[in-house]
Formats: C-alpha cells, structure tokens, sequence
C-alpha cells in the first residue's frame, strides 16, 4: 500500500514538473506582445523605453534561461509580481482563492449530499416517481448553460422574490470576518460573529446551486447507473441466497461497489469547480479566482496566466492523487 | 451385484414424503416477456429426502436453473413463479412473507452458483462474508463466528485458513472461491444444498476436487444436495437420484445408475450417447449419435410431447402430450414408447445410415512426408505492467518450448488446462501473435518471423475457427457477408455471382440452408453460429484448420453435431485440423495424436489410444482420471487419483519439469535437469525423468 501510494506520489512530481515546462512555453510561445499590453502606445513607441522594459522583466533573455530562473523562482515560492496589479501572483491567489475554495466546496458537498442518495433512491426504485424526478434533476442540471441558470436564480430569487441576497460574498455595507482561513464562514464562526456568518451563508445559497447544477445531475446520473450495474452482479443474488437483510445488502454489498466509479467523478469535478468557476464568479461578483483568471487573460498578465494555470495544474494533480489513494483504499484489486 | 441391489434399496423413493426434506409439486414458472410468456419451468414434481443426492440434467433453456431459483424464489421480475407447491420440510416456501423467506435462505437452504470469479463480493474481505452469512441467522457470535469460518476453510481444503480469511476473492483461483462458497453454503448447517453448475467454470483436475468435497461434505454434514448440471459425468459422480428435463419439464426420473444404463426417455438416450467416453473404445465409426434439430422455440411449445420433433422413435401417439408415468419402483419417464416397459434400442441401431467410409489418411501412411505444420523451441512470453513505477519488469511465460508436428490429413488433439498455453500457442501458430522465439514451418516455410507480406498466401491455407461463436462474428454483417469477405479479400472469385454461389456452397457444406445467407448472425442458435465459423473457415479453401474451443461453449448434442461435421468436412476436403480443447473425451474422439500441455509446455505426445491406455507422463494420468463418466458403475470401480493443488503461476514457473511441484514421484533431479520431450515409444513421447512410474 504505501509502496503503491509512493509511486503515485512520484508521478504526480513528475507530472508537476511536466507541467511548469509546458505551462512556461505556452506563455512564452503564445502571440500577443505583453509590450503592447501593458504600455501605452507612447511608451511602446520609445524603442529604449522597451528595450529597458524587456531587460526589467528578463523579457530578453533566450527562453532555456527564463525557465531555469521560472524554476528557480518556484521553488522559493515565487510566481512572480503580476503585471497589472503590480504585486506577487501569489499573494494575488492568496486573496483570491479563499473565496473560491469556500464556493466550490460549498457547491461540491451539496452536489454530494443530494446526488448521491437521489441516485441511489432512484436505482432502488427503477420507474417510479422518484427515478424520473432523478432524472429531470440531472438533465437539468448537465444541460442548462451557467450563464443562464445564474440569471434565472437571480431574476427570479433576488430580485423577484427577494428572498435570496444579491451578488458578493457579503453585504456591501458590512465589514467582511477577520481574516484566519479567508473563507468567510469559518472566519465569522471563529469570531462567534453569528450575522455575518448567516450573512455569508445566504450570499453562497445561490452561486452554490448554479455551480452545483451540472455537477450534481452527474453525480446523480452516475450513481444510478453504477448502482444499477451492480445491483446486477452475482454476489448480490448470493446475498440475498444467505439470507441477508435487504437493507446490509444494499448498504454492505452494492454501495461499496457502486461508489468506486462515483468517486473517480466526483474527485474530477470538485477539481473543476475549484478551477472553472469563471461564469459564475463573474455573474455573481465573486472575488475569486475565476474572475482574477479572467482578468489577468484579457490583460496578457503572463506571470499572472502562469501562476493560475500551474495552481490549476497541481490542484488537478492533487486531487487525482487523491482519487487513486482513495481507489485503492474501496477497491482491494487496485493494489496487489 | 449385491453391491448393487443393497444401494438400489437404499435409494428413498418419492414415496416416502414423510422424510423428505425438500417436496416440489407441479411449480410452475413463467417469464413475462414483451415476446410472450415463456413457460420456462412447466409442472415439475419432484421430492429430495433428507440427505439424499439428486441430480438435475438438462441442456440450457431446459429450465433446470430456473428451477433451483424458483426453489428459493430467487428470480427477479419478468420472471414470476405461478402456480404449484414447494414445500421445505413441510412449510410452504411459496406461502412466505419476505421475513420467513430471509430466515430460511442461507439457513435450512443454501445455494452454491455456478460462476465463483463473479459469485462473491471483490471489496470485501473473505472473513466478512462468511461471518455475516452466519451472523445473519443469529446462531453464532462474532467470535464464534469467525472461529467457525476458519475451521470451516480449513474443512473446505485451503490452506492457512486464518490467513486466508483475511483476503480479499481476487486473491483467490476459481477452485478455491468455490471452496469458499461451499464454506458459505455449508455455515448454517443446513437440511439442503443446491449446488447450480457448482463446476462448470472449472478446469476438469478443479472440478474433481470439488466433485470429491461435496460427497464428502453430503456424508459427513447430511445436508441433502441438489446438484444442477449439463454434463451427465458430473451427476454420475455425485447423485444417487437423477430427473432430467427438457423444455421446462421433467421427462425422466429414477436411480442413476439405472438411467444412465438404460434410458427410459428417447432425451436421456441421446444426452449419454451424443458424449464420447473416455473409458469406451472407439467405434468403427467416429460419428457420434446425434438428434436432429433443436429444443422447441420456448414461445411455441408444441402441444403433444416436447421431444417429439426431434425424437428418432417418434409413434403416432406421441401428439398427444404424455404424463410423467412411473414404469418401476423409484423410475418415471414422461414417454409413450417406453411406458410398456420395453428399453430403447443401443444407438448404433437407430443411427441412420450415413456411415461414411473412413477413408482419412493415417499419420502411419503418410509419415514419412515432411508435417504440414513443424513447430520447433516455441516461445511467448507476454510483459505485464510494473507493479508501480519501480517494480520489475515480469513477463507471463504463456508458451515456454514447444516441439509439435502435425502431418497432413491428421488431427493432433491439444489438450490441458486453463492458462496452459494452449490457446495462446494456437494463436502463435497462425500469427495473431507474435511469437518471442522459435520456429515455425507451415508448408515448407518458416513463418515465425516471416512479414505480413510473406505469411498473406500463406493465410488462405490455415484458417482458424474461435471458441466463442458469439463474439467471433460480426453482429452487422449478414452471414453472406461474412462469408463473402474473405473471398472477396483475396481474390478468389471473378464475379459477384461467382462468390454468391461459393458462399451457398459453404452454407450447405456446413448443414444449413444456403438461402440463410441473407440473415444476420443474432437470427441463429450457437451450433447454427458455430456452423458459420466454420463455414467462413473453410471460405478460403485451406488445408489446414486450427479450431481453438470449438465446441465447448455449446450443449452436448449441439457439441456432437459438430464434431460430426468435422469429422465430415475433413473426410470431403482432406482437412488437417490442430484441435484445441479442455474436454478430454472429446479430443480423444475426434484426434489421432494427443497433446497434452501443462505450464506453456508439452508433457506427452502420443497417439489417443496409446494415450488413454499407456500415458507415460503422471499429469496426464491425472487428468484423465479426473473426468467424469456418466456411468455410476464405470466412476465407482475405477480408482481416482486426487491431484492436490493448483498450477503455479506462468510468471514465476517452477524449475526443471514445471509439474514437479505437484508430482508424486518427483524426486530432486526433477527440480534440477528440465526432462526433454523424449520419444519413449513408437509415436509416443513424454518429457518426465520417469516415465510410465506413476
């Protein structure tokens, strides 16, 4: 077992590395002159202006040098300074991914907790009420574009039915928690300041549905469908052979094989929501890290680009190492 | 004989309801398809007394599983149970509520499947589902529990029971899951046991094994046992007591020694005479006796005897639908011809007059001529993946040297094992794989390394038939497709018509109705699919035919109709066959010389008779002691030898003779010096440092 989870570690070590080379030489190989981004056409016209510019940033040396220095800089926890705002791309993420983490993994849980029973209720009784309603769920959740389904919560909860609070995190005139994790639910709950902590929760109710939509209706989808199979297998007719209480048999027998594909799906989509939460940040005015991805894009920010894309990168390849550990840890045939 | 009056009365009859531990009257169970409703067990009566073996026979679709389900109302919809009785010492099963029921499975019955790869859970550990099999039942506590699961592993024949409770089923060989789910069955102590094809997934030294437990576990736990099964050896083996069915009703029932001696249903007849034997000499003929057509449309039943269009005895009385009459104490047949008591003739009487002159070319006469096929040090080995990243590099040494030739017009027998190499070297010899060393020589020329280009013509003359005749064609091509193809592809007709007429040929060649060209491979049966592989075989005119598996993915008279078409085609087209299979009777039948392979290596080669009669190497004898005869008499006289174990493993194969680890007679030189395939007599030779000792 631990032999089995080192190889995976070192190959996702490898694959980390892999992807700093990459993400470097998209950045570096992509068109788009970060001169004529980021200077006005006065200064890109003062050729000694540039040159200096080029020499500030390392912008003119050849590109095995700028990876060796991009490397170099990784290690000590260096991203570099983003361009646009002028701070490190670090501390840029450290501002922005709280908000992020607490609305992804709001979003994640709540596509868990409801799919996985619904999908499993809707297995157990095949063609009844409650399966088509399982079903309608995950059709409307994987097919309804983001975009849309923010405008109609919004139009229709805040600002129909004014029961829901509108975009932010928070109330604009209130003052956020102090700051120990970011994420402004654990914050206020620390603090004992219980309003703002309803105050946050209210502010994610909505962008926690919109990202949960598609996520959800998968999970659903998914857990039905491996249920089913296994509710098929052999070793569950020889259960139900010897006697065995329908409930252990669904509990003991079937979910513990049902949920192994369950989890390599679920494990991928929370990397997805942690990463591509672009449309709904942006809809709902989110500070997080979907907006600043997008800010930094139609900027040219590359150190910014750079830094996103490898946290991206490794959040993928954490939680792939995850999925195999955990693998290993439901399915006894995984490690010989 | 005395022997034999005093066992036949000990048989309980029927009759004696007041013991019995199991009483089935007219059960009646019928699948509700959107075809229609398929009567799929039709009025079956029978009784199981406490500790009494009965055997249940039948081909597939016979309604013998559906029974043994029905028995513990284990079917799921479409399929529902509609009228009859069964009743469990003396309670009504069908009556139950869902409560009564739990308590009763796994308790006073249990029930063994057929598959033991898929039958127990892969996540959980073997400890956990024996525990909870009698934890169920309340009869045991935790502790006890457990302790009772290792000493009933123990019981079963693994060894290091404690260890081995704590494994996961990947951990474990076919063989041995099955001895778990015996441990299982048997963990309540209950009044009966319903064991369904408890060995058909086995290799036939496993299937011994298993066979030998369960009349040691009737003996000695008293459970009455209900052994389900195709093969008529394997109930030989077990059952005092055997009813035969067809299309979902009992046509036969009695002792089993006396219904295997002497058939009162035209049914059983042709079951025991379609299966060649490997303790009987080879007729004249090599034709087995086999019935025309197949069992009836399950949609269509035919109002008056179900066998009836099939039945070479056939009166006229036999429109009307028979009852299950008894002809004497303990022996019923459901048959018009038989009630007045006469026996249905031996079979070479009813055999129609078609017995072709054997005029097939023997290996003698034709010895001296260069073999068609001259495999010499033939290796394969297949990589597996690392285990991890750093893990060694292994290799799975699936052929490990073979030496084989086989003359033209002859059929060489390879026999063995499940992971023995057999098919893999079949795959070899035709290059669907590449071999890792060695030669090959088909026609003259060596082809083990030879490019596509080289081995193209080469292909028109060695065509292979695969066991699977389901997988093996294309679901979306029409049979005259599939035949036209290779045809086409190499060029062997001028015009489209010219090919339509080849491809009628090959229809009838094989015994179906050229006109079927048009249909699609999901309109036939399995024998019908097989005729097409074989068909499509012999599209391209070869000489010589690789068949791996051919027949054993088919029932018994299905299997006989196409060794007889075999055996026909090569008396017609002067075929050379490399025959491929695990079923000994049958390899014997149809080959002249017999491989046998164990490990990726050739133990014996010798001619079949010799073979069965004077096998030199222990492994042979072994596996021909180890197949069932479907005579009582037959399997209690002669002496089994157990052959303890499993193979080893390819990967890490044993040094010296790879048998060695399970020989008894395998001494130190044995692991040191690999004993060369020697001949040890005229066409018989052996790779063992001791021959003919065992």
């Amino acid at each position: 077992m631990s032999r089995y989870i080192l190889s995976r570690l070192v190959l996702a070590v490898v694959m980390a590395l892999l992807a700093t080379l990459v993400i470097f030489l998209l950045a570096n190989t992509v068109p788009g002159d970060p001169v004529l981004a980021q200077l006005g056409d006065l200064a890109a016209s003062n050729k000694e202006f540039v040159a200096e510019w080029r020499a500030k940033w390392g912008l003119d040396l050849p590109l095995w040098q700028r990876y060796v220095i991009f490397l170099q800089q990784l290690l000590h926890g260096d991203l570099g300074i983003s361009i646009s705002s002028q701070r490190p791309v670090l501390q840029d993420i450290r501002d922005f991914a709280p908000a992020t983490l607490e609305l992804a993994s709001i979003a994640f849980l709540l596509s868990l907790v409801v799919g996985i029973p619904l999908g499993i209720m809707a297995a157990m009784r095949r063609d009844s009420w409650i399966d088509h309603l399982a079903r309608l769920i995950s059709l409307i959740g994987v097919s309804s574009p983001t975009f849309w389904l923010a405008f109609i919560m919004l139009a229709l909860f805040y600002g129909g039915l004014q029961i829901a609070p509108g975009p932010g995190r928070i109330d604009a005139i209130a003052l956020p928690p102090t700051s120990v994790t970011g994420l402004y639910l654990i914050d206020s709950a620390l603090g004992g300041d219980w309003d703002t902590f309803r105050d946050a929760a209210a502010h994610l109710v909505l962008p926690s549905i919109v990202l949960a939509a598609a996520t959800l209706g998968l999970i659903t989808r998914t857990t039905r469908a491996s249920m089913l199979e296994s509710m098929q297998q052999d070793y569950v007719r020889v259960a139900r052979a010897k006697g065995i209480r329908e409930r252990r048999i669904v509990i003991g027998h079937i979910l513990p094989n049902a949920l192994i594909p369950v989890v390599t799906l679920g494990g991928l989509a929370y990397a997805n929501l942690l990463t591509g939460a672009v449309l709904t940040e942006t809809i709902f005015s989110w500070p997080g890290l979907g907006r600043y991805t997008f800010r930094s894009a139609v900027t040219l920010d590359f150190p910014a680009i750079m830094g996103i894309t490898l946290i991206v990168a490794v959040v993928y390849l954490f939680i792939n190492l995850l999925i195999d550990i955990s693998y290993a840890l439901l399915d006894p045939r995984v490690v010989r | 004989m005395a022997d034999t009056r005093s066992r036949l009365s000990s048989v309980r009859t029927p009759a004696t309801t007041g013991t019995a531990v199991l009483d089935v009257r007219d059960l009646r169970t019928q699948f509700f398809t959107d075809a229609g409703i398929v009567r799929a067990v039709d009025g079956v009566t029978f009784s199981v007394a406490a500790g009494e073996t009965l055997g249940i026979v039948g081909e597939s679709g016979s309604g013998k599983s559906v029974t043994a389900l029905s028995l513990m109302r284990l079917l799921d919809e479409p399929a529902r149970i509609v009228g009859g009785e069964v009743r469990f010492q003396g309670r009504d099963v069908l009556a139950m509520n869902p409560d009564e029921l739990r308590a009763l499975r796994g308790d006073g019955v249990a029930m063994v499947f057929q598959d033991p790869m898929t039958s127990l859970n892969p996540v959980l550990r073997i400890a956990r589902q024996l525990v909870e099999t009698m934890r169920a039942h309340g009869r045991f506590s935790d502790e006890q529990a457990t302790a009772r699961a290792i000493s009933l592993l123990g019981r079963m024949g693994i060894t290091a029971p404690e260890r081995a409770i704590n494994s996961y089923p990947h951990q474990f060989s076919g063989g041995m899951r099955q001895r778990v789910m015996l441990a299982m069955g048997f963990s309540n102590e209950p009044a009966l046991l319903i064991a369904d094809e408890p060995t058909t997934a086995l290799d036939v030294t496993i299937q011994a094994q298993i066979l030998d437990l369960i009349v040691e576990l009737n003996r000695d736990f008293g459970a009455a046992i209900i052994l389900i099964s195709h093969a008529l050896g394997v109930i030989a083996n077990v059952c005092r007591r055997v009813i035969v069915m067809y299309a979902g009703e009992v046509v036969e029932e009695g002792p089993t020694e006396q219904v295997l001696a002497d058939p009162r249903h035209p049914y059983t007849w042709a079951l025991i005479n379609a299966v060649p034997r490997i303790d009987r000499h080879l007729p004249g003929t090599r034709r087995l006796t086999t019935i025309e057509g197949a069992p009836p449309d399950p949609l269509g039943i035919p109002s008056g005897c179900r066998f009836a269009p099939r039945c070479p005895f056939r009166i006229a009385k036999c429109d009307e639908h028979p009852a299950l009459l008894d002809l004497a104490p303990g022996r019923k047949a459901r048959c018009w011809v038989t009630q007045s008591g006469e026996p249905l003739p031996p079979p070479m009487a009813a055999q129609t007059a078609t017995a072709v002159s054997t005029a097939v070319p023997k290996p003698s006469e034709t010895a001296i001529a260069e073999p068609l096929l001259k495999v010499r040090g033939l290796v394969k080995h297949f990589p597996l993946p690392r285990d991890g990243l750093f893990g060694p590099k292994k290799v799975v040494r699936a052929v490990g040297g073979v030496d084989l030739d086989v003359i033209e017009g002859e059929t060489v027998g390879v026999v063995g094992e499940s992971g023995c190499g057999k098919s893999t070297f079949a795959r070899l010899v035709v290059r669907i794989h590449e071999p890792t060393a060695g030669s090959i020589r088909f026609a003259g020329q060596e082809i083990a390394d030879a490019s596509a280009a080289v081995i193209r013509p080469l292909r028109r003359r060695m065509q292979m038939v695969f066991q699977d005749p389901y997988a093996s064609l294309n679901p979306r091509m029409t049979v005259g497709d599939i035949l036209s193809e290779p045809i086409r592809f190499h060029g062997l007709t001028e015009s489209a018509r010219e090919t339509a007429e080849r491809v009628e040929e090959l229809l009838a060649a094989v015994g179906l109705n050229p006109k079927m060209a048009i249909r699609y491979p999901h309109e036939f049966s399995g024998g019908q699919r097989q005729r097409i592989s074989i068909a499509r075989a012999l599209a391209l005119k070869p000489e010589f035919i690789i068949a791996d598996e051919p027949i054993s993915s088919l029932d018994v008279n299905i299997q006989a109709q196409i060794i007889n078409l075999l055996i026909d085609l090569q008396e017609r087209f002067r075929l050379t066959y490399l025959f491929i299979a695990h079923d000994l009777a049958v390899v014997r039948h149809i080959s002249d010389r017999i491989a046998v392979f164990y490990l990726g290596k050739v133990m014996e080669i010798a001619p079949a008779e010799d073979l069965f009669k004077a096998s030199l190497h222990p492994y042979t004898r072994y596996l021909i002691s180890a197949v069932p005869i479907p005579d009582a008499d037959a399997e209690r006289s002669r002496a089994r030898l157990p052959l303890a174990g499993e193979p080893p493993s390819a990967i890490d194969p044993p040094s010296g003779c790879c048998f060695r680890t399970r020989c008894p007679i395998a001494k130190p030189i044995c692991a040191e010096v690999t004993p060369p395939l020697a001949m040890l007599r005229s066409d018989h030779l052996a790779a063992c440092h001791f021959p003919g000792q065992f």
